[in-house]
């Protein structure tokens, strides 16, 4: 077990590299003069020059990336010229309401996604399985920021259900982080249970067609522990691997959705930051999501292997 | 958006047969068959005809101002209402289509190109493999829409920007499938004999290994025509694409975002209208994988 996670840890290493390496190439990739984009039409050349200096653009490419990782190290990725506040601080101060957005998401992925996927297997081609996956189908169409203006309009504006937006944190008001973060995880997640539920059910029904479920049956166990015991927890370790890419489109959908639903998380400090064309904000919140990924995935991972056997003595 | 319809859900496997005319036509007639893939196929010719033929469909101009006829909801004389400046919603969305539709073209092909290339080098060369499967991870541990998010922000608003944003993201996604089934197809005893039979790299990667290893790539490419398209049109919605007032579907959709309480219909068709494309594209990959893929066709 140790061993999987060095080997998931080492492997990462390279990986992560290129990947800050990517992150900082982003910001050579601006065409022009960088000085003149981030100071307006109007600066003046001794404005630019010191936009140049600030960002440390005066020095030669190795030394910039010396310095760079030198900053990375200690956490520090510049500042962001519109908040005032360094990149890692102001990421790191929005990144809970991401993450609580994001969870209920999961949840509801993981709920609606597995249920209809497990549902629809065992009920493969009658009504039930065509409607879940029809449904499956609309999910993973649908353009989430457009779901949720749509239940903005619907639930808020006709119906005054819920707020039309905002954020409320649940360690303050627990309802009203329910009324305020429904619509937006029901929008995040929607796409995510439409991937599940489909790739739930294609694996149960491999899993359905295996020797030890026929076994399972032809001893007479009764068939909520076949599906349970048997099938059920072999087709769960082929959809842990997923959770990783589950989770790495929530997130991605959250900078849309926090957008929409004027949420104040990370994915509406990046897109302000767009707005704004503040480039160490972008560069530092693009990474901190990314690595946070990766992070997230050494994790499944692991959890992989601690589920398999087979992937555990094998050293993965 | 989409990561990866395709590689999550049992990425294509490879079907080895050299596809022969009698099989090209044996595809054909089960894609017909398929049922989703031809309801697909229809809500796709409907959105192509529509692109097509924008300039019959609505003589108006997109960006066509008409300052009396100011949020007029859906009516005969306007199917799709106007908006706040009273352009025809109609117009709007139809020439929205033409440039959705441009987009994903433009960045299918690129990976088309690209991606197969590379993918079809790191599976031949095994030397080159390791590091460009290194670089490929790299840049797909960046969440997609971000990814595309950066670097559309850095190069700045415009069309060509979008491709080349979009293809950034998706040809290592790309290469990775076409990698896998070149690995695959380079065992084959067809390609042991042209090796044998002394031909050089470039003709066996060109006239073996590419042609047996499409099937795989086709199914990609349709649902990366559909993430294209959905994730363009999310980059502009957030201010990221080619400037308004051009009549991108994320920017229409962007400007009626202020108006959504009295005009909801500024937003909800072209929504509409974007998540018909990408359900017909992603109907479009389920009936290739479906059936050109050996492995899930023996579950059916």
């Amino acid at each position: 077990m140790g061993r999987v996670i060095f080997n998931r840890i080492a492997g990462a290493v390279p990986v992560i590299l290129l990947v800050t390496l990517i992150t900082f190439g982003l910001m050579r990739l601006i065409p022009g003069d960088v000085s003149a984009a981030l100071g307006g039409i109007s600066s003046t050349p001794a404005e630019r020059e010191a936009i140049r200096k600030n960002l440390g653009l005066d020095e030669p490419a190795h030394v910039q990336l010396f310095k760079w990782y030198g900053g990375l190290v200690r956490g520090d990725l510049g500042r962001s010229h519109f908040l005032g506040k360094d990149v890692t601080q102001a990421t790191f101060e929005r990144l809970p309401v991401t993450v609580s957005l994001s969870a209920y998401s999961l949840v509801l992925t993981l709920l609606f996604g597995l249920l209809s996927g497990i549902v629809a297997a065992l009920r493969q081609n009658t009504w039930v399985d065509q409607a879940a996956m029809m449904f499956a189908m609309i999910g993973v169409s649908m353009p989430n920021f457009w779901l949720g203006l749509m239940m903005i309009v619907l639930f808020s504006v006709h119906l005054g259900w819920l707020p039309t937006g905002g954020y409320v944190p649940f360690t303050q008001d627990p309802v009203g982080w329910l009324r305020s973060c429904t619509m937006p995880a029901i929008s995040l997640a929607m796409l995510q249970i439409g991937l599940l539920a489909r790739i739930t059910r294609s694996t149960m029904l491999e899993v359905l067609r295996q020797d030890y479920v026929r076994t399972a049956r032809a001893k007479g166990l009764p068939n909520y522990l076949v599906v349970g015991k048997h099938a059920l927890a072999n087709a769960l370790i082929p959809i842990v691997t997923v959770i990783g890419i589950v989770v790495s489109l929530l997130i991605s959908g959250a900078v849309v959705t926090e957008t929409v639903f004027s949420i104040p998380g990370v994915g509406q400090l990046l897109t302000s930051a767009i707005l704004n064309r503040d480039y160490p904000m972008i560069q530092g919140g693009l990474l901190y999501i990314t690595l946070l990924l990766v992070g997230i995935n050494i994790l499944v991972d692991v959890a992989y292997a601690w589920l398999d056997p087979r992937v555990r003595y094998d050293g993965g | 958006m989409a990561d990866s319809v395709a590689m999550l859900d049992g990425a294509p496997q490879i079907a080895a047969a050299a596809p022969g005319r009698s099989t090209r036509w044996d595809v054909a007639r089960r894609l017909w068959r398929h049922r989703s893939f031809r309801f697909g196929l229809g809500l796709f010719a409907i959105v192509i005809a529509a692109a097509a033929f924008a300039p019959w469909i609505s003589p108006i101009e997109p960006n066509k101002l008409a300052m009396r006829a100011r949020f007029l909801p859906p009516s005969w004389d306007h199917l799709f209402g106007t908006d706040n400046f009273g352009r025809s919603q109609l117009a709007r969305v139809v020439y929205g289509a033409q440039l959705s539709l441009m987009i994903g073209t433009a960045v299918v092909v690129i990976n088309a190109v690209f991606g197969a290339l590379i993918g079809a080098l790191a599976g031949y060369f095994r030397q080159l493999d390791n590091m460009v499967m290194r670089v490929n991870d790299a840049v797909m541990a960046f969440p997609a829409v971000l990814l595309a998010i950066g670097v559309a922000a850095v190069l700045g608003r415009s069309t060509p920007n979008m491709i080349l944003a979009l293809s950034v993201v998706y040809i290592p996604r790309t290469a990775r499938i076409v990698r896998s089934s070149v690995i695959v197809v380079r065992q084959m005893e067809y390609v042991q004999a042209a090796v044998a039979a002394g031909a050089g790299h470039w003709r066996i990667l060109r006239r073996h290994i590419l042609p047996n290893s499409m099937a795989p790539l086709m199914v990609q490419l349709s649902f990366l025509f559909a993430y294209a398209v959905l994730t363009e049109a999310t980059l502009s919605f957030l201010g990221l694409g080619a400037e308004p007032p051009t009549p991108t579907w994320g920017n229409i959709m962007a400007e009626g975002r202020q108006y959504m309480r009295e005009a909801p219909w500024i937003i909800a068709i072209p929504g509409a209208a974007l998540a018909i494309t990408v359900m017909a594209l992603n109907l479009l990959g389920d009936g290739l994988r479906d059936v050109l893929d050996p492995r899930l066709r023996v579950q059916q």
